[in-house]
């Protein structure tokens, strides 16, 4: 098989996509987050101050999503057919609830009469929780494994993606964004607003910290699968490690009130939980929990070599690129949030 | 209903409805960048103020483009997933390059564009105008390559048998370059030009009979004339060598443009018409041979009809596919008309003076839409039962886990949040040109 500097094209797209998800989770995890904050906030001026901190953001990061799903068909076809056949469901809710929430956004500051406005509030604080949650309840089915049979395709039944682990995941998930999303609305948040927000992050940490344990309790205890690496070899064991040491610096700079670091770490615990699920997976994607010989891995869900080369000249290109202009309107918004004319 | 036809129906509704935006984001963005070009130059205020106008109607299109977009990059997977497979390695790399060479570059700067007038300077800005405009005419490109490989496949070989067949790259150019790409490219494009010149055009026409924004309307129409009748005029050559590939590459889907069943004989041209499939007649206005004479220079000369395919290789509905095909030629030649009209009015000073005529502009909006759908109708419908022509038939494209209640569900979920989409763009559109063009 071709390598390129000792390592297969497989894996490079499996670190080209897995950098790409860890990019929309990290992005569009706090405009969820902050989304699934809406209702706690009660001042209308702070629900405007709130939407409008995300304003000219989330849709560019709902863009890593796209990129990321493109990756993804691309480079490992077979893993993207059956998975989002399997869970057909969940997907359907997620693009619902992806759109609701665009339309709540755009919708809400239209009109000033206050039923109208509590509607659209009520309808985005929603479907930030619903896509919260339903990506993570994804998370855990990919994790847990699913019922995968004969050319690849998934023999269980349709409502098998609600399960306690799923549920667990899809906790954890919001429980995250919902930190993560505090974070980033101090950090664009001042007066009245920034303060309740100094206490509410609290809650979320806690939040976060206590979902946390109970999934990763469950998982050692029930998914001895996913940490088998973690215990067989001891070099391994620093990833987990790390994963630590980042979540707990979180707590530990918010009571110091230093936020935009504690939003790099929590913007850092975000990637780590993915390498840390990465790592454990490699080579497979989903496990069968069927057979070991239907486990979709990175070789047998792949394109061909010829064409992953392609794709990865590609990402060679492009990624300065993007990277570059995504950092250029980010200092082009830095600071904190002034509404005007073009505002929500 | 089974799996196979409710599929259908959402990916036809799913996708004629983004089919809405994203055209009107490509025509928009031309006329933006002209007009912010145009700023640049003279220092003109009355474009600034046009192009700011426009950015947020844009803005209002591209949103709605992205949203209905990502509903169908994950369509493939969960509705067609054999598809999926099949594809995946040729589909694949052009929707990966659509996703970083265009779709992040439109995204990327389009904050500057929409937020950014009073952050960055002038140039700067037009530059980000011009990235998010080119960004849009990439994706474009992309997803036009990808559905011509469907059309035309080229640059592939199949690999594996049955339910793991699959198609995978061998000449990425090839694939690229496939026989159709580039005619059905241009021809897209410039459909989109339409559908946003003729939505200034409209909203600027709207303006000038309620005698608001008088001198900024009439360089916006001017503007838009121009672009439009240009356009609409390339429209005529362009389709034609779009056709000239069909009867070359598509036969079948040639013959059922025009309800042409005969194999031997010659083919005419219709008007209008209605095909009777059961009788395998066609009847309608018509220039006899005049089909013949488009593809051949000669009205004697024979054009493969439908009766020369196996049955099961025909498109099934082909008076739908007639009727699509005939209604986009009708409303090109509608809008060339229109166009070319205007300027003849324009030369002899009487533009603005015309209150009918300013009419006709606000209702012009409609045209291009109706042959941006019809004409995607027909050559999809005209594809079947093909969803890769000639490799892979539609109905071994589905989903083999998906059941008809899963995809009766979405379907409706779709009914009801693109109503809502539906309802909100048209809301957020009409605030907006009531709201009309700020001074500066």
């Amino acid at each position: 098989m071709a390598t390129f500097l000792g390592i297969d094209y497989p894996t490079w797209w499996f670190l080209v996509v897995g950098a790409l998800f860890s990019g929309y989770a990290i992005l569009d995890g706090f405009d969820l987050g902050a989304g699934a904050w809406h209702l706690f906030f009660r001042k209308e001026e702070s629900r405007r101050i709130a939407l409008n901190a995300i304003g000219p953001v989330w849709d560019g990061n709902e863009v890593w999503l796209v990129i990321g799903g493109g990756a993804l068909f691309a480079g490992f076809p077979v893993l993207y057919a059956s998975m989002l056949s399997a869970m057909y469901i969940p997907f359907m809710l997620f693009l619902f609830f992806l759109i609701f929430r665009a339309v709540s956004i755009e919708f809400r500051s239209k009109e000033s009469m206050l039923w109208w406005r509590r509607l659209w509030d009520i309808s985005y604080f929603v479907s930030s929780i619903m896509m919260a949650v339903l990506l993570g309840i994804v998370l855990g089915n990919i994790l847990q494994g699913m019922r995968i049979g004969p050319n690849f395709e998934f023999t269980g039944n349709w409502l098998e993606f609600i399960n306690p682990y799923a549920l667990m995941t899809g906790a954890t998930t919001l429980a995250l964004f919902m930190m993560h999303g505090a974070l980033y609305l101090l950090l664009k948040t001042e007066g009245r607003l920034y303060a309740r927000l100094t206490i509410l992050v609290k809650s979320a940490l806690v939040f976060f910290l206590v979902s946390f344990s109970v999934t990763s309790l469950y998982t050692l205890l029930y998914l001895p699968h996913l940490s088998d690496l973690f215990k067989s070899s001891p070099m391994f064991f620093f990833l987990p490690a790390l994963a630590f040491l980042s979540i707990a610096n979180i707590p530990r700079l918010v009571s110091k009130h230093r936020y935009l670091l504690a939003f790099l770490f929590s913007a850092l615990t975000i990637s780590m939980l993915l390498i840390l699920v990465a790592v454990e997976l490699y080579p497979v994607l989903i496990l069968s929990t069927q057979s070991p010989e239907f486990n979709i891995t990175i070789y047998n869900a792949a394109s061909s070599e010829h064409s992953l080369r392609i794709m990865l000249i590609m990402a060679a290109i492009g990624a300065p690129l993007v990277m570059s202009y995504t950092a250029f309107v980010f200092w082009t918004f830095r600071g904190k949030v002034k509404m005007d004319e073009s505002s929500y | 209903m089974d799996v196979e036809i409710l599929a259908r129906i959402q990916f036809a509704f799913t996708i004629a409805f983004h089919y809405i935006y994203p055209p009107l984001s490509i025509g928009l963005g031309l006329m933006m960048v002209v007009m912010e070009g145009l700023f640049l130059r003279t220092r003109n205020p009355h474009y600034e103020q046009l192009a700011r106008f426009w950015t947020k109607i844009f803005a209002l299109t591209f949103g709605i483009g992205v949203a209905t977009g990502i509903v169908m990059e994950f369509e493939f997977g969960t509705n067609w997933a054999t598809y999926s497979r099949f594809v995946g390695d040729i589909f694949g790399s052009a929707l990966a390059a659509e996703g970083i060479f265009a779709f992040a570059l439109e995204s990327g700067f389009l904050g500057i564009l929409i937020f950014g007038w009073n952050r960055v300077t002038p140039p700067v800005h037009f530059i980000a105008t011009l990235g998010v405009w080119l960004g849009s005419m990439f994706s474009a490109v992309w997803i036009v390559v990808a559905n011509s490989w469907q059309q035309t496949p080229a640059g592939y070989h199949i690999v594996g048998e049955g339910l793991s067949a699959r198609a995978e790259i061998t000449d990425f150019w090839a694939m690229v370059f496939n026989p159709s790409s580039v005619d059905r490219m241009l021809h897209v494009w410039v459909g989109a030009f339409l559908a946003g010149t003729f939505l200034v055009l409209s909203v600027h026409a709207w303006y000038l009979l309620h005698g608001r924004h008088v001198a900024l309307s009439r360089k916006a129409i001017k503007i838009a004339l121009v672009l439009a009748t240009v356009s609409a005029l390339s429209q005529l050559f362009l389709g034609h060598r779009s056709a000239d590939g069909v009867a070359h590459n598509q036969p079948a889907k040639l013959a059922a443009f025009e309800g042409h069943f005969d194999s031997l004989a010659t083919a005419d041209l219709y008007l209008l018409g209605w095909v009777n499939k059961a009788e395998q007649k066609t009847s309608g206005l018509k220039i006899p041979g005049g089909l013949s004479f488009l593809l051949h220079q000669d009205f004697n000369a024979p054009v493969k009809g439908l009766n020369a395919f196996p049955e099961a290789d025909r498109p099934p509905a082909v008076n739908a596919v007639f009727q699509f095909y005939h209604l986009m030629v009708a409303m090109g030649m509608l809008l060339i008309a229109i166009s070319v009209f205007a300027c003849w009015q324009w030369y002899r000073g009487k533009l603005f003076d015309r209150r009918w005529l300013l009419w006709i502009f606000v209702f012009s909006v409609l045209p291009p839409q109706i042959a941006n759908q019809a004409g995607w109708f027909s050559a999809e419908m005209g594809r079947q039962p093909w969803v890769v022509y000639g490799l892979l038939r539609t109905s071994d494209a589905l989903s083999k886990v998906v059941t008809a209640n899963q995809v009766l569900f979405s379907l409706i979920m779709f009914a009801l949040i693109y109503t809502l989409l539906l309802a909100l763009f048209l809301y957020l559109l009409n605030k907006k040109i009531k709201h009309g063009p700020e001074g500066i």
